[in-house]
Formats: C-alpha cells, structure tokens, sequence
C-alpha cells in the first residue's frame, strides 16, 4: 500500500518534470529557430520584417565596401536572381571573399538594407553551407523558367512579386 | 611495400577480430573452456595487427610517400613533422583508422587487467567488444581505405587544412576518441551481463573504473576541443553548439548519468535496468556522433552526394548494434530483479533527478541537433538552431542539478531526515548566499544570473569542504578517507570551478572591434593597448603578418602581443592566429582583423575573465574520475572474488554464487 | 504484456530517430535536378589554360557533342574523378573540355602534367564568373552539352567509374547518333 502510494509521488513528480521541460523546450524552440531565406524570398517579401533571420547566398563580386572607420563594412548578397545589400560592423571571418558563399544573420530594415550581426563564412576550401547551395539552384531554376517563358505568360508571375520591396 | 602490409594487417585485424568475437561468444553459451579461451589471445592479436597497419599509415607520412592517395590529401612536404603525425588522423579514413586503434586498444586493456574476473564474463565482453571491431574494420576496408595508392604518385600532397595545424589538434582527436571508444568497454559488459542474465552489484562494480577511465579521456577530449576553438578560431569563444561540438557533448551527459548510476547499483542493487540502458545509449551517442561527423548529413554539400556509401553503412551498423541491443534489452530486461526499497528523500532519489536531469539535458541537445533535419527530412523548410536556444533550455536544466551536487553527498542511502539535512547544511548555505551576492559588486558590475551560477558553484565549495571535516573527524584522520570520496569532491569541486569560469565569462567579458593606425592606443579591461604596426615574416609553410602590440597598465608596459594573419602556401587559406597572454584570473586576446587603409588594421581585443577556469574545472573533473579510478576497493574486492571463485572450484559446485557474492559485497558495504 | 511493452520503449525511439537519419541522407538537397539541364549552356570565351594570350571560345564546340568537366588543382574530389577522366579522354569517343575554375595557372598546369591531361582545351576561369554562369556551386561538376549547345545531363560532384559509364558516355553516344 505504501509503495504504491510512493510510487504514485514518484511518476506525478515525473511527469510535472517531463511537462516542464518539454514546455521549456518548445518555448525555446519557437523563440530560437531562425529560419532561412534567399535574395529572391526577401524580395519576395517572404522573409520576415520583424525579427531576425539568415541570409545566404554569394557575396557579389565588386560589391565590397568599407567605411572610414574600417570595421563597417557593406556588401550585396546575390543568388544570381536578385541580390540584398548588407552592413555589417565588425571583423569579418577569414574565408569571407566575394564570389564566395556567405549565410549572414541579423534583421531588414524598412529601406531594404540587411543589418547583419553575425557573419559566416565556410570553413574550408571546398564546402559550402547546404542552405546556400540550394537557394542558388532555386534562384537558378527560377531565373532559367522566366527566360525560357519570355515569350509565354510566365514572367508576370515572378516579376511582380519582386516590385513593391522598393517602394515600402 | 610498407602501404601494402599496413592494409594486408589490417584485413589479418579483421580475421582476428571475427575469431574473437564468434569463438568466445558460443563457448560461454555453451560453457566449452577451450572456445572461451580463445578470447584473450585473439584479443591481444587483433590489437598487434591494427597497430602494425596504424605503424605503416603513419610511416607513409613521416616519409611523404605520396603514391599514397590519403597522405597525398591531407599532407606535403614542407609540413612539420609533428603535424605530419598528426595529418594521419587528419582526415576521415585516418580518424577511422584511429577509433579502430583505439577499440583494439581498450579490448587489449580489458583482456591483461581483467584476470581477476570470471572467464566467461571476460569471455562475453571481449566477444561483444569483437563484434564492434568488426563492424569498423569492415567500414574502414570497404568503403574507407586509407591504404589506397595513387597513380601516379602526387609531386607533393594537397597539405593539412591549416586550422588543424596546431599542437592542440594533435592530441584532441586520440583523447575524444578513447572516450568515445571506451563507453565501448561499458557497453560491452552491459551486454555480456544481459547474455548471461547475470545482471548484478558486482557486475556494476567490474564496469564501474572503465566506464569512469572512458568518461576521463571523454571530458579532456571535450576541453581540449573547446580550448582549441577558443585560440585557433580568433573569435574568442569557447563553446558554439555546433552539431560537431554537441556530438561528442552527448555521450558525456550519458556518461556522466551513467557513472552516477552505476554507484547506486554497485551499493544499492538498485537501478539495475536503467544503468544497463544507459550504458547502451553512452555507446549509441558515441556511434551517433561518429555518424553525424563522418557521414556529412548535417554539415556538407559535396561529401556525401558522391559516397553515400559510408553514411548508409554507419547507418546500418548502428541499426544493427544499437538496434539487436535494445531488443535483447527488451527481452532480458523484464526478468531482473528489482533492488532494495527507498524512500522519497534518500540518496537514491537523488541520484536519479540527476540521472533525470541529465537524460533530458541530452535529449534537448539531441532535439537541437537533430530538429533541422527534422524539418528538412519533412520538407518543412530550412532552418538553423542556434545558441540562444541551447542556453535557454540548458541553463534552468543545470541550475538543480548543481544544487543536487552539494547536497546528495550529505544525504544517507535508502531513507534520509530532512530535518537533520536542514540543521547540517543550513550554515554552508548562508554563507554560500552572501558570498555569492557580494562577489559580483567586487567586479563592478550586478548582475543575477551571475550571482545565481556563484551561488550554485560556493554552495558546491562550501559543502564539499564541509564533507571533507566531518569525515576527518568521524573516522580516523585523513587516512581513512577512501580514493573514491576525493575522487567525488574533486570531480564536484571540477564542476563548481567550471561554473565560475561561465558566469565570469558571462557577466563580464569586455570586447572591443577597432580600427587602429600606427600609435594608436586603445583600453579594454583595465589595460590599455598600443598598435605598433605588422612585420611580413616568413614560416616554415606559411608567410605571416605580425602584428606588434604592446599592451600596458598604469602606464607601465607590461608585454608586448604578435596576432598574426597567417596565409598557408598550399592551400592558399587565410589564418587568424590570435595572441593570448593567459593569467589565472584572466586572459588578454587579440586578433588581427583586415588591413584597413594606410597601415591601418582593424583589431580585435578582449578582456576574459576567468576563462582558464573552464578548463580547469574540466582538468579537476577528470582528476576527480582518476582517483575514484584507484581506489582499492576494486582491486580488493576482485581478489577476494577470485578467492571465493578458487574455493567454488575447489568445491566444484556449479551453483550460480555469483550473485551471492555480489549481495554479500553490497551488505558489508551498507554497513562500513 | 504491459510490462514488456515498456521495455520496448527504447527499441521504438530509437528505430525513429533512425528513420529519420536515413530519410537525411536521402532528401536533402544534394540530389537537385539542375535547373540548366534542357537548356542552351551559357556562351563563353575566356583565356586558354596552356597559352594565356589565346582566348577559349565555346562557340568552337557548336555542332559535336561534348563534355565540360569544371576542375580545381585545390579540389580533393578532383583528384578521385581524373583518373577516369584521363581513360575517358585515351579512348578518343568525345571531346572533353577542362574549365579549369578559381585556380592558380601554375598549379592548375603542374596538376595536369602530374595526373594526365584528358582535355581537348583547357578553359582558364580564374574568377569564376563562368562558372557562375553555368551555376557551379562547388567543384568538380561534369556537364554534357549536345551538337545544339544545348546541355543534356549535369553531375554535380566527382563521378565515379559506374556513373561515367551508365550517364554520361551512354548518353554521349546517345546524342552522337
């Protein structure tokens, strides 16, 4: 009878911890997670404007810049479709290089400029993060069809979508 | 020539390997003496032949043999010799060759320090530890070779990656892997215990110095990884949750669960199912880890498109191993006896909210790591989980579990008093409290998670310390303190140590971003720094830019700092090499950014405080491990076995004594 | 029953966590049809590996039917592919061009003379901006381009004997006809 009672205690108090943790867990999860978006969604306005996100693509070639203080450094972000300007402030990493795949994390601005916080770059020679990969080849694929359809009614549906980012 | 007989080695290894895994394992079934003695000398063979073949790998690249395909990719000539030691676990067939190495070398270990044991047993785990061999042996020879020639032979080898020439990687990768390879050893006996039915204190008892030497080399692994990343990465940071970083975190939450657990079936009997489980889930993150590093499913593009191969065969194996595990798990569990009784508040409770705390912190880990993939293998979209989410849920996970750590050490087995605990502890508390609310003013700033994190590592000092008088003076002085109770209260105190480190490191780390000409002068912390201008300098495959900084406080100069930007001559990769001076109380870092503009640099400089605290708590964790590793009761208690198994065959009574022996340990133990 | 039932707990996580690993390996975006596949590949002229004063033009290549092979001398897996690259080329059944992609000259020429050098013409794209026009997002990658500049088949990452044998040259003859 006593045991049964204890052991009663011992799952009640159990599952309060399990609940707990997995209450924390979620919470954390939903807080936490940042989702991914190329040039061509932000342009698309599919990214969000409110809170913070990660870009990838490739850093455009020539579009380095810095500012006198030398640490503000701006850069166009490019999945060869459309391209998001950047500033970042602060010391990039060493493989960071035009023409190379770079994720950056931060928020958009109202006039359409990335704030970066955080800059990655790959770790070696021959990898690229995964993310970027795959929003070239959609931005690709995406740029090959409006090419393909310019004679068809195609375009519309992609050039559209990407016209009211610069008035807001 | 030398090539060849390292891979002919290997493939004897692996007849080896077979030999010592199927013999020993139908013999003890069986009971046939002959079969079961097969397994220590197979062992010892197996152990010889993987060593010729690692001897021959790492010759290849003394000598740059670089008809050698795996030396050609991850050495060259103008390489250091110690980094071309190094370069031999450099790369994925190498690090394989390395964890095989290292399982032979574990079996090895078992099968000289197991004489005191009964020969089945010995049998039973040498067969189990076989059975991984062959799974890796295989994995190394199909699909991983690193014996592969190259025809013709490379001019000179692609080099090392740069960011692993550094005396830090030389030993991380054998520490982690003798950790992650030594919860092998745990899982064997698990096995070799659910084989036999014979699932026992003694058991636990045999299990327990190997699961805790594992859990040793594990947490060195860890540290030295974070240390490395902290002064190789110029970035400063000592921990990223990076899914390579949690991977080897995962096992040693397991591990850590797992040695406290394994106490309390030693003593108690109690527990015995779960640290069985656990013992086969250290081991299962340990292959998970390898898994998620060497397949490439989370971190690269190119790796594994073209070979799935060794994904899919990692796979397998740990379907196979982990998956035969849990089933004969699920049929032997059942059937075990359950162990003595005890009440809500006693130091079995205790030991499982920590043993709980700890599955969960290694479930989130695992959720953290795993919830990209998720969502991807879902088609549910891209996504990264970061840093904020770990420490959010990790932080309020640890806080009681520290609490646990100075309190359980007071708390008696089976039934405990509360109010007894209250009167004891009450004083080691307040003054735990206050210590832990006026240090942070001393460092200028208040904040309360710092103060939190410092009353949580005082409490674990305060009560460590007072266990240690009240043992003192209970018992006859220092000498009657067993290896096993300082092992504990340094491993605890490793712990508090580590906690301090964090919090500082939390609290009141200063960094500063400048850009800085020829003269300029800048403060952090208290010191203020003096760009001197850089030098071009060259290294022995590498040319350098150094900078000069000098660094001074009240106006004296103190030192003088050389960051420097490094640019490899092969691989042409960039390479911040930071200068670090570290102190006890804290550590000054600076790193070369990018040349500005007219000499100009832009700078990196931080203040850390206490960092060196993080690894030496880790240090003192370990050390903690290794004394609780020496204490004589293991090697007393295996002779008095050895003694009542002479008697048992002298008697030739084939009754199972095992367990009685084992109750009879455990009762003279509850009563000293 | 119950009772074993709770035993079989570990068994049934683990067996999803496993699922899961699996479906990782399989899904994820490594496996990308490329979106140029069925269209006209991208005209380029740039500077010849061999001799720098010479321009490369792709338009050379209109009316046979040919293979692209993008390389690098820094390229690990370039190393593993070549080999078949330099059979491939010995058995004279299609012309083969190097696009020789973010490369030091001399390194790129040492490798060549090293390994073998299967290659027709060497294209020398030293900033990769041809490479960005065929999309090449990591190397190496083997493209196969018909007698109408149109490219047939892309293979991202190094080929193998099995996939040389079964894609590309089965579709090389294929186009030939």
């Amino acid at each position: 009878m006593k045991s049964r009672h204890k052991r009663m205690v011992f799952i009640v108090v159990g599952l309060a911890a399990l609940a707990g943790a997995v209450g924390l867990i979620m919470n954390a999860l939903q807080s936490n997670i940042n989702h991914f978006f190329s040039p061509t969604e932000v342009h698309a306005n599919a990214a969000p404007t409110d809170r913070s996100f990660r870009l990838g693509g490739l850093v455009e070639v020539d579009s380095v810049q810095r500012e006198d203080d030398g640490l503000t450094v701006h850069f166009r972000v490019t999945d060869n479709a459309e391209t998001v300007p950047v500033t970042y402030t602060g010391i990039l990493p060493d493989l960071f290089r035009e023409g190379e795949g770079v994720v950056a994390q931060g928020k958009i601005t109202s006039d359409g400029v990335f704030m970066a916080d955080e800059v990655l770059a790959k770790h070696d020679e021959t990898y690229m993060p995964p993310e970027v990969a795959e929003a070239l080849e959609k931005a690709e694929l995406a740029k090959a069809e409006a090419a393909n359809g310019a004679t068809a009614v195609e375009p519309a549906a992609v050039q559209p979508a990407a016209q009211p980012q610069e008035g807001i | 020539m030398i090539p060849e007989i390292g891979h002919y080695a290997l493939i004897l290894a692996l007849s080896m390997a077979i030999i010592q895994s199927v013999l020993p394992l139908i013999g003890a079934q069986q009971a046939k003496a002959s079969w079961i003695a097969v397994a220590r000398p197979a062992a010892q063979g197996q152990f010889a032949f993987v060593l010729v073949s690692f001897g021959c790998l790492t010759y290849a690249f003394i000598t740059n043999d670089f008809s050698v395909q795996y030396a050609a990719s991850h050495s060259n000539s103008q390489l250091p010799i110690e980094y071309r030691i190094a370069a031999v676990w450099g790369g994925h067939e190498g690090s394989l060759l390395l964890w095989a190495l290292m399982l032979a070398g574990w079996t090895f270990a078992v099968s000289i320090l197991s004489k005191n044991l009964p020969d089945e047993m010995v049998a039973r785990v040498i067969g189990v530890l076989g059975l991984v061999s062959v799974g890796f042996l295989l994995f190394l020879l199909l699909t991983s070779n690193p014996f592969d020639r190259l025809i013709p032979a490379a001019l000179d080898g692609r080099d090392l990656n740069p960011l692993l020439q550094d005396p830090g990687l030389i030993i991380h990768p054998p520490m982690l892997y003798m950790g992650y390879v030594g919860f092998s050893v745990a899982f064997a006996f698990a096995i070799a215990a659910l084989l036999s039915g014979r699932l026992d204190a003694a058991w636990a008892r045999w299990s327990r110095p190997w699961t805790t030497a594992a859990w040793c080399f594990l947490t060195i692994g860890i540290a030295l990884g974070s240390w490395w990343a902290y002064y190789e990465l110029g970035w400063g940071g000592w921990w990223f949750w990076d899914p390579v970083e949690n991977a080897s975190f995962m096992p040693w939450l397991i591990g850590t669960a797992l040695i406290h657990s394994l106490a309390v079936t030693e003593k108690r009997g109690s527990f015995k199912n779960w640290t069985v489980l656990l013992a086969i889930i250290a081991f299962s993150m340990s292959l998970l880890g390898t898994f998620l590093v060497r397949s490439g499913v989370l971190t690269s593009v190119h790796a594994f498109a073209t070979d799935p191969a060794r994904g899919v065969y990692i796979l397998g194996f740990l379907a196979v191993t982990i998956g035969g595990s849990l089933f004969l798990y699920a049929v032997r569990a059942p059937s075990v006896s359950k162990g003595g009784e005890f009440s809500m508040l006693s130091r079995e409770t205790l030991l499982l909210s920590n043993n709980v705390l700890l599955v969960v912190a290694c479930g989130t880990v695992l959720l953290g790591t795993l919830y990209p993939l998720l969502l991807d293998a879902l088609d549910m979209g891209k996504i990264s989980v970061g840093p904020p989410y770990f420490n959010s849920v990790f932080v309020p996970l640890m806080m009681p579990l520290l609490f646990l750590i100075g309190l359980a050490p007071f708390v008696r087995w089976k039934k405990a008093n509360l109010g007894e605990l209250a009167r004891l502890l009450r004083w080691a508390f307040c003054v735990a409290l206050v210590v832990a609310l006026l240090l942070p003013f001393t460092m200028g700033e208040w904040h309360w998670m710092v103060s939190l994190s410092l009353l949580m590592a005082m409490w674990i000092i305060v009560t460590a310390m007072l266990g240690f008088i009240r043992r003192v003076k209970r018992g006859n002085g220092l000498k009657g303190i067993s290896m096993s109770y300082y092992g504990m209260q340094i491993g605890h105190l490793g712990m508090a140590v580590f906690v301090i480190g964090v919090a500082m490191i939390g609290g009141y780390q200063t960094e500063k971003d400048v850009r800085m000409e020829i003269g300029d002068v800048t403060t952090v912390g208290g010191y203020t720094f003096r760009f001197d201008g850089v030098v071009e300098q060259a290294g022995p495959n590498y040319q350098a830019t150094r900078g000069y900084i000098q660094v001074m406080k009240d106006g004296k100069n103190v030192m003088l700092m050389h960051p420097e930007k490094r640019i490899y001559n092969v691989q042409t990769m960039p390479m911040t090499e930071a200068a670090i001076d570290s102190g006890f109380t804290r550590d000054l870092y600076v790193s070369l950014g990018e040349p500005v503009s007219g000499g100009a640099w832009s700078v990196r400089i931080y203040h850390k405080p206490f960092v060196n605290w993080i690894w030496g708590g880790c240090a003192l964790m370990a050390l903690g491990g290794l004394f609780a590793i020496c204490d004589r009761r293991y090697r007393i208690a295996s002779r008095q076995r050895k003694e009542a198994e002479k008697r048992k065959m002298a008697t030739a009574n084939q009754g199972s004594s095992g367990d009685v022996t084992g109750t009879a340990a455990v009762a003279r133990e509850a009563k000293a | 029953m119950v009772r074993y039932l709770k035993y079989l707990t570990p068994l049934v996580v683990f067996l999803v966590v496993v699922w899961f690993l699996g479906r990782g390996l399989y899904l994820n975006p490594r496996e990308v049809p490329s979106p140029l596949v069925d269209k006209p590949a991208p005209v380029f002229s740039v500077a010849d590996l061999h001799r720098p004063e010479r321009q490369f033009s792709s338009e050379k290549m209109m009316g046979q039917v040919w293979i692209l092979n993008v390389w690098a001398s820094w390229c690990r897996a370039c190393r593993d592919e070549h080999p078949l690259f330099v059979d491939l080329g010995r058995k004279n059944i299609v012309p083969i061009v190097g696009l020789n992609y973010k490369d030091q000259r001399g390194d790129a020429l040492e490798w060549l003379r090293a390994l073998g050098d299967p290659y027709v013409a060497s294209a020398y794209d030293v900033d990769g901006r041809v490479g960005m026009d065929f999309g090449v997002y990591g190397v190496p990658e083997t493209y196969v381009i018909d007698k109408q500049g149109i490219i047939r088949y892309k293979h991202i990452g190094p080929v193998t004997a099995k996939s040389l044998e079964t894609k590309v040259v089965a579709l090389v003859k294929e186009l030939q006809q």
